[in-house]
């Protein structure tokens, strides 16, 4: 049996995640540099974009269904992934560094017995071998690692390898039916927020501070994430103050993002905040006070009143789109 | 009940980052070290689950590290946990190395409901409580917002992006706490002082340090300044105009 690398894939809802072909095609990529296969598997009950990974140039891709696994069962799913890489001469597993699969990847792990490396942003073969790097202290450093385990099992942060598309025609989508699935611990509903986006999934992010002055303006930072088809994010100081929602926190006691772009409005740019956005490609700043250490990271700034400059922001962008 | 709290000391937030000379860790000198926030979080759901069900309930709270960890483990004592158990490595250790450590200690003591920090602040894995749940074949509910428990039912929500799960399971179980859990408590002027009187056990982490071979730590690329456009509304037009043809991300 040929030894593999598995992409392990999410769907919610029936749909493969963005996310699941950024670990397919991170799967593809090592397994030729490695000479492996690139196999790719996902739990679920019906899903409706399992073609699509074609494009990606996995050729097999497994399905394990279950009725009842359509939604997350941390139980139920670890079991089900363990098995089948056992079974299947699993050497390496991507996972997307989603809230499930930090969840699941850990669980998966102590069942195979492999070592775990969380959150990866690089994933290079040297010498026959993974290393990885990952961001630690928020971001603050960087750190290159490799596991010393027979199996290794790796997560990806979102958004940050681009999917490369191939030239294959089709995947070889093979259905096994799971029994008796293990429902200890099981998702029994979803409750949707509010926000229409998530931060950690966002290409986008709008981000206000202190300077918006109260979260009665955060409409302002709303209207300019709904025209960039964006979300929202806050800083720390204006969670604590409770105008904003945790969810939506950014810097190293909420979620570390990298987007293409984020936009921090009235953010003077505490080392805590940096620390969580200063992966994003692109930075646009703007805040009244010319010397706010936010400016030392951001590519573009605009030294000026938020109030005045996010209206005018949006409407030049609402001309744009139009 | 016997319930668990695994805590870790990590560098207060506000520090900034300065490389070791191993390049293997960072340089602690000038670091004020503090408890991991998301731990103050599970100590709180532990003490509330013990107020709630009384009897001869014990809250143990447990870290793995030097003697430095000693002061984190006092605060933990001071906020009103029981006892407090230091299981001590020196060589650096993993989250599965940690996990082990930990899981073999809860297993000692019969823990049967164990809390943690969704994440540490440090190497930020997010992964020690799920990993001690599948080691001790505990259920574990991650990134916990609401928790209630009734019996040995537990229904508790998770966050997750664009909303919560809501997630059916029982005890025994590993619980990982996320900022809006609870208020943790201040210690109390008397919790100081009886924490101070407190005897922190002290017992080697056993000798497994997990996986991980780290090759180096380094600074992320510094970034250099960018443009400041201008003061006012006249610079949004050109800040679009870059955003759309040099940054092609609009």
């Amino acid at each position: 049996m040929a030894e593999k690398i598995l992409a392990v894939l999410e769907q919610r809802e029936g749909s493969l995640k963005k996310v699941s072909f950024e670990a397919a095609s991170v799967a593809v990529n090592i397994a030729n540099q490695l000479g492996l296969s690139a196999e790719a598997l996902v739990v679920g009950s019906e899903i409706n974009n399992l073609s699509e990974l074609s494009k990606f140039g996995i050729s097999k891709l497994t399905h394990l269904r279950h009725e009842q696994l359509n939604n997350y069962s941390p139980t139920a799913y670890s079991d089900v992934i363990a098995s089948y890489a056992n079974e299947n001469g699993a050497k390496v597993l991507i996972f997307p560094n989603t809230a499930m699969g930090v969840d699941l990847a850990p669980r998966v792990a102590v069942k195979l017995n492999s070592g775990i490396m969380m959150d990866c942003m690089k994933l290079e073969v040297k010498d026959n071998d993974i290393v990885a790097t990952r961001p630690v202290y928020a971001g603050k450093a960087l750190i290159d690692l490799k596991l010393k385990s027979e199996i290794k099992i790796f997560t990806i942060r979102p958004n940050v390898f681009k999917p490369q598309t191939v030239n294959s025609t089709s995947v070889d989508i093979e259905v096994r039916t799971v029994e008796n699935p293990n429902l200890k611990t099981r998702v029994t509903a979803f409750k949707k927020s509010e926000g229409k986006l998530d931060v950690a999934e966002a290409d986008i992010i709008v981000s206000g501070g202190r300077g918006m002055k109260g979260p009665e303006n955060f409409h302002l930072i709303e209207e300019l994430a709904e025209v960039l088809g964006a979300a929202v994010g806050a800083s720390r100081a204006v969670v604590d103050a409770g105008w904003r929602q945790h969810r939506e926190q950014v810097g190293q006691t909420g979620k570390t993002v990298s987007p293409s772009l984020y936009i921090a409005c009235g953010i003077s740019g505490a080392i805590q905040h940096l620390a969580g956005m200063s992966s994003s490609k692109y930075i646009v700043a703007i805040n009244k006070d010319k010397d706010a250490p936010i400016f030392n990271v951001a590519d573009y700034g605009i030294a000026g009143d938020v109030f005045e400059i996010l209206p005018a922001l949006t409407d030049e962008i609402k001309k744009l789109k139009s | 009940m016997k319930i668990a709290v695994c805590i870790s000391q990590v560098p207060d937030t506000a520090t900034r980052i300065k490389i070791g000379a191993d390049h293997k860790s960072i340089d602690p000198s000038g670091v004020t070290f503090i408890i991991n926030p998301y731990d103050e979080f599970a100590i709180e759901e532990a003490l509330k689950i013990k107020e709630k069900i009384g009897g001869d309930s014990l809250v143990y709270v447990i870290s793995v590290g030097d003697d430095s960890v000693k002061e984190t483990l006092r605060k933990a004592l001071a906020m009103g946990a029981d006892e407090a158990i230091l299981l001590k490595a020196s060589n650096q250790k993993d989250s599965f190395g940690i996990a082990k450590a930990l899981s073999e200690e809860i297993k000692n003591l019969g823990c049967e409901l164990v809390f943690t920090g969704k994440q540490s602040v440090d190497f930020d894995s997010g992964i020690t409580g799920q990993l001690i749940a599948e080691m001790l074949d505990y259920n574990c509910v991650s990134v916990v917002v609401e928790f209630k428990l009734d019996g040995n039912k537990i229904i508790a929500e998770r966050e997750i992006e664009g909303g919560r799960e809501i997630v059916e399971t029982e005890l025994p179980a590993v619980i990982t706490a996320q900022k809006g859990l609870n208020e943790p408590r201040y210690a109390s002027l008397k919790g100081i002082m009886a924490a101070k009187k407190k005897i922190i056990l002290e017992k080697p982490a056993i000798d497994f340090n997990g996986f991980t071979e780290i090759l180096n730590l380094h600074l992320p690329p510094s970034k250099q300044p960018g443009r400041i456009l201008g003061t006012d509304k006249s610079a949004v037009p050109e800040l679009v105009r870059l955003l759309r043809e040099e940054a092609k991300v609009i």
